[in-house]
């Protein structure tokens, strides 16, 4: 039933067994990763109604031009993943190969914007941790601090999963070019398109929240 | 001599744990309602384990296989059981909430009159503050008869204020005020845990709750407390200001004296010595010749200005912050024989330590009692 | 009871391949079940060593033999250990692995690298565990409570912290596996009410695994972090909320208890089936019970806190949930009394371990009644009433269902019999030992002795005397199934299905072949299905017919499974 050339494997009798045991086993796994974030989205939750106002001018210290051209990017890229996985069904290894790469661009422009950004948070002396000194309202300063650290814990474990998912791409892109899928079986190129959508899912809950909270306020509040 | 009293102590001992308390004093208003409740409860469930357990044992017996292949008969039970013990049995639950949920609803609130007490838990140890100013350390003295509340608040890590007798029980959180009450219906000495693990002398974050008659509590509070040695101590101590600088702060100017006798201190010049009764009897009245170590020589001596019987009681009353339960008490090093006066002990006059709520008062072998202790005029201390 | 003419397979999983890679890299889940029995057995007794020095030190009330630090450490290594790293992987990780592909009729569990992946996942945190034991332990207590944990405690807390993490992914990654071979490799026929009813626990375990794990998992990092790096999130001297960390570590310590609870319930409805020859009674209540626990368990862990200055109604809204999942648990107790009735009754080891697990569970289940009565919580919180009260579930519940469980199916895994008379001898020393254990401190607990003490009040001595002593007892009865278990692995007499136990389980070899079944079994008929004899007074019963009993032998009535 199984052998070496056919992509199901040995424990499964047919395709469509092994298609559907991955679909759920992503989409649970895609559950816990919810949780997993849910219980940031619950602590930001609750410090945010503990400091209302820290968290604003803590936020306005944010340049939301880069968190929204960073939005624009995951949103980009899964736009050519919807078309990557589109063109992996109707057995277009050209496509599959195009889109996959874009997908891949926008992801590392991403990361390369965040990670101007983070040098200039540290620059600011904004990391709680390792150099956080706040010169606003010295009232606020403990609801700074602790808006800091979510904002480096969410968009860092973020970060993690992007980085996660680049290296999951090169290899989707690999077994691609070296002509793994065919409209019969191209499964791990789903999964990862579930995976990449996940991330940015919590991209866009993340941006508002911790980018336009304080964007009516002049920026830089308390620092300069 | 010592060895006899030593074995007294053991006797005493036998005794108490061979009385197995099973059931804890109700000293408390709170105290009857919560038992009622245990005891519905515990008339309930227990009616139902048994119950369960001789059915499974009847059926276990009676359907035992006794031929080896022996089938299983056909049975036919009403699936209407099956609604039946889901129904019940959730009655029953919402009886056991309706009930729960009553009583801490009624008890939730303080009444306006209580008696508000501040209470600072830090580890390891209690700090109490009456209204007029009296502090306490580990002990906390209330009148009976009169709701009283403990308002907490945290200096380190999370405790839990919990008196047994009284049924209370209530965290004390850092940078937020706890509140708990309760109104004591007899007097006596009960036990006060911490009961949330808060580090490495968690087990010793302990100490009692007095509740006084009204008027004995007023004459407490004047400062004018008569009784053992150890209270006049503390009513001296507190009047002397000493708690103006042994405050039990970190940062305080004084040394932390709560569990310092029988410890080894080390000394500005690098000696360890165990302080013991002659120790603290000389800072008190020549500070200066003995500093513990990290603190300065401010302390002013009051050699000539207490009594005898006065240094004897400080002595006590420092003796007896450190003490927990009687059973560890630190026996006195034989070459300083503690400074005892005949007839009244203060370690078995304290009512701190002797805690033994199921054991009436008379039937404690006490050394006070002619018969169980030798007087020990020798033992008194004259040299120093 | 004895088999005749009984002889071991030829091939079987355990003599298919040779040397330690075929185990170290197999993808074999029965292989798998037994790495995770090797290595939980291993973290069971060092908990369980660590259980006897905190009673050896509660002898008497003073500190004779350890002194504060040394205890809390002790406790807290107890807690640690067999929580995370023997109590949550127990039946899952090793009957559940080992079990479930065999129970539907599939060749393995879904994902076979992932399985492997979680046991050495499992690994990696129990080496941070070891590592901790090693330099000198961490003394926050299992429950790592902020800001003693983050700020105050100067022990190996962050690798203690991480350790639990590792465990956590693994557990995440076992339930994820089972919820997903649970539902897709099912053999034909085998709809979801012909399930033997430990899938359903299983799968309700899973769900728990899955959805609650993930929470603990990022808690415990950000307790490493706050410890760390000193950033506040649980510090209130830096404007953190403590109490923050306690809802979300009960968010997952909550539901954890019924991972740990579940899976024996559904070992023990396999026992009670299996020693009575009858279907369990209300089957499809006992299955669905295990889902409505598994969902109540998400919303009921405030009852943890009620005296953490929560809101009076918060409480009351987590105390009536918290009432309202012992339902289904005393609907699965009442249905197992109920399939006794007119059952066949034998008094095999795995049945003596599950009649002490109900009545043990029933007593358990019951004392947690008290404790979410907010009323009665004031008093009970945090007292020895709650230790003995979870020391009945997960001692008295979990590791009799997984004792019970491993003398059940040991034939199944290695096709041999451990010594009947000593099987029984240690269900008793277990039982007798755990009661005189546990039930002092019952009275303890009500007299007010907090938890976490090393030295106590005198007046609790003679009833804690009586729990050491206990717990000498329990030791002893978890010794002795170490010793026979190790002996039947040569010289145990062959058996393949001693209890004449139906289940796909029992339709193929013990010890399975590597393949578990060389044809897809193909099921008619539902869980349990044993023949039962009119409802009359028979004296010499009816004999058991068809071929399921056949050891090793041809599939019974209506399973078309053949066999090696």
């Amino acid at each position: 039933m199984s052998n070496a050339h056919s992509p199901v494997a040995h424990h499964f009798y047919t395709i469509e067994q092994q298609k559907e045991s991955a679909t759920i086993g992503m989409w649970l796994f895609l559950a816990t990763e919810i949780l997993l974030f849910g219980a940031l989205f619950t602590a930001y939750a609750v410090y945010r109604y503990k400091f209302p106002d820290a968290f604003m001018v803590a936020s306005s210290r944010m340049d939301w031009k880069m968190g929204g051209l960073n939005t624009l990017f995951l949103i980009i890229s899964s736009v050519t993943m919807v078309f990557a996985v589109s063109s992996a069904e109707k057995g277009r290894r050209g496509g599959l190969l195009g889109f996959l790469a874009a997908t891949g661009f926008f992801g590392t422009l991403f990361l390369v914007v965040k990670y101007f950004e983070y040098m200039h948070h540290y620059h600011d002396h904004d990391v709680p941790g390792l150099n956080f000194q706040w010169t606003g309202a010295p009232e606020l300063a403990n609801g700074a601090q602790i808006f800091f650290f979510l904002y480096f814990f969410m968009t860092g474990l973020h970060a993690l999963h992007m980085v996660v998912g680049l290296g999951l791409l090169i290899w989707i892109f690999l077994t691609a070019y070296w002509g793994k899928y065919s409209p019969e079986y191209y499964n791990p190129v789903e999964m990862f398109g579930l995976y990449w959508h996940f991330v940015d899912l919590v991209w866009i809950f993340l941006f508002p929240l911790l980018y336009l909270l304080g964007a009516h306020l002049p920026p830089g509040g308390g620092h300069h | 001599m010592m060895a006899l009293t030593v074995s007294t102590a053991h006797f005493d001992r036998l005794v108490t744990a061979f009385r197995v308390p099973l059931f804890p004093e109700q000293a408390s208003t709170h105290a009857p309602n919560v038992d009622a409740l245990y005891f519905f409860m515990l008339a309930v469930c227990g009616g139902v384990s048994i119950s369960i357990v001789l059915l499974i044992l009847f059926f276990a017996v009676k359907y035992r296989r006794r031929t080896p292949d022996q089938l299983a008969e056909e049975a036919h039970v009403p699936i209407a059981l099956e609604w039946a013990w889901i129904i019940i049995p959730s009655l029953f639950f919402m009886s056991f909430f309706g009930w729960g949920a009553w009583l801490y609803f009624q008890d939730a609130k303080a009444p306006q009159d209580a008696l508000e007490i501040a209470c600072t838990g830090r580890q390891w140890m209690w700090k109490f503050q009456h209204p007029d100013g009296q502090r306490e350390i580990n002990t906390l003295h209330v009148p009976v008869g009169k709701p009283v509340k403990l308002v907490m608040v945290s200096e380190d890590v999370i405790h839990s204020m919990f008196v047994p007798a009284f049924r209370i029980h209530m965290d004390v959180i850092p940078k937020r005020y706890t509140e708990v009450w309760f109104q004591a219906t007899k007097p006596g000495t009960y036990h006060m845990f911490c009961s949330q693990y808060c580090g490495t002398e968690h087990a010793n974050m302990i100490g009692s709750v007095i509740a006084l008659e009204p008027h004995e509590y007023q004459t407490w509070l004047n400062g004018a407390a008569t009784g053992s040695l150890a209270l006049r101590g503390e009513a001296l101590f507190n009047k002397l200001a000493c708690n103006g600088c042994h405050t039990g702060d970190a940062e305080a100017r004084g040394p932390y004296l709560p569990g310092l006798y029988g410890r080894n201190v080390q000394l500005t010049t690098g000696e360890v010595i165990v302080a013991d009764e002659n120790y603290i009897r000389e800072s008190i009245i020549k500070p200066g010749v003995k500093i513990a170590a990290g603190y300065d020589n401010i302390m002013p001596g009051y050699d000539g200005q207490l009594t005898e019987e006065q240094i004897i009681e400080l002595v006590a009353y420092i003796k007896h912050l450190g003490k927990k339960y009687d059973q560890f008490e630190p026996v006195a090093p034989p070459t300083a024989p503690a400074p005892r006066p005949a007839g009244q002990d203060p370690d078995q006059t304290l009512p701190i330590g002797n805690v033994r709520p199921s054991v009436p008062a008379e039937q404690v072998p006490t050394p006070t009692s002619p018969a169980a202790t030798p007087a020990v005029p020798g033992s008194r201390p004259t040299s120093n | 009871m004895i088999e005749e003419n009984v002889s071991l397979p030829r091939i079987h999983y355990l003599n298919s391949h040779y040397g330690w890679k075929s185990w170290l890299l197999t993808t074999d889940h029965k292989r798998i079940g037994l790495l995770y029995m090797v290595s939980i057995t291993l973290m069971f007794f060092l908990g369980g060593f660590f259980a006897l020095l905190i009673r050896l030190e509660l002898l008497t009330p003073q500190a004779d033999m350890f002194n504060a630090d040394t205890y809390n450490k002790f406790f807290t290594l107890h807690g640690v250990i067999l929580i995370f790293f023997f109590l949550v992987p127990s039946i899952p990780a090793t009957l559940g692995n080992f079990l479930i592909p065999l129970m539907i009729g599939a060749k393995d569990v879904a994902f076979p690298k992932l399985n492997l992946l979680s046991w050495y996942i499992f690994v990696i945190g129990s080496l941070f565990t070891l590592w901790v034991v090693a330099v000198g332990g961490i003394d926050t207590g299992w429950t790592f409570y902020t800001p003693y944990s983050t700020t105050f405690a100067n022990t190996h807390v962050i690798a203690a912290t991480l350790g639990v993490f590792f465990t956590g992914f693994s557990s995440i990654l076992t339930g994820l596996n089972f919820i997903v071979t649970i539902h897709k490799m099912r053999a034909p026929g085998l709809t979801w009410f012909r399930l033997p009813l430990f899938i359903w626990s299983l799968y309700a375990t899973s769900i728990i695994q899955v959805l609650a794990t993930p929470v603990l998992g990022i808690t415990m990092v950000l307790v490493a972090v706050e410890r760390f790096a000193k950033v506040g999130i649980f510090d209130p001297a830096l404007g953190g909320d403590p109490i923050l960390f306690q809802h979300m570590f009960w968010f997952y310590s909550h539901p954890a208890v019924y991972i740990m609870i579940l899976p024996s319930l559904g070992v023990v409805s396999e026992l009670i089936s299996a020693f009575t020859w009858k279907r369990v009674f209300g089957y499809k209540f006992v299955a669905v019970s295990s889902l409505m626990i598994a969902i109540f368990s998400f919303i009921v862990w405030g009852h943890h806190m009620y005296v953490s200055s929560m809101s009076i109604y918060a409480g009351m809204l987590f105390s009536i949930l918290s009432y309202l999942v012992a339902v289904p648990s005393a609907v699965k107790v009442f249905n197992w009394t109920a399939t006794l009735y007119k059952g066949s009754v034998s008094y095999d080891t795995p049945m003596l371990y599950a009649l002490g697990f109900i009545g043990l569970f029933t007593i358990g289940g019951l004392t947690g009644l008290f404790l979410a009565s907010m009323g009665l919580d004031r008093h009970l919180h945090d007292t020895y009433f709650v230790i003995a009260h979870f020391h009945l579930i997960m001692v008295g519940g979990a590791v009799m269902g997984y004792f019970g469980g491993l003398h059940y199916w040991w034939p199944k895994m290695f096709g041999r019999m451990y010594p009947e008379w000593w099987g029984r001898l240690s269900a008793l020393i277990v039982f007798v030992g755990f009661n005189l254990s546990f039930f002092p401190q019952f009275i303890i607990g009500y007299l007010g002795m907090p938890r976490r003490y090393h030295v106590y009040a005198p007046e609790f001595q003679v009833l804690n005397v009586m729990s050491t002593a206990g717990s000498s007892i329990l030791g002893v009865g978890y010794l002795l199934p170490l010793v026979y278990f190790i002996w039947s692995l040569r010289y145990g007499k062959v058996a393949a299905n001693p209890w004449k136990a139906k289940g796909l389980e029992w339709e193929t070899a013990s010890p399975p072949p590597p393949e578990n079944f060389l044809e897809q079994p193909i099921v008619t008929e539902e869980a349990y299905n044993y023949p039962t004899r009119p409802a009359q007074p028979v004296k010499h019963g009816g004999k058991l017919t068809g071929g399921f009993a056949q050891p090793a032998g041809t599939a019974g009535k209506g399973r078309e499974a053949e066999v090696v």
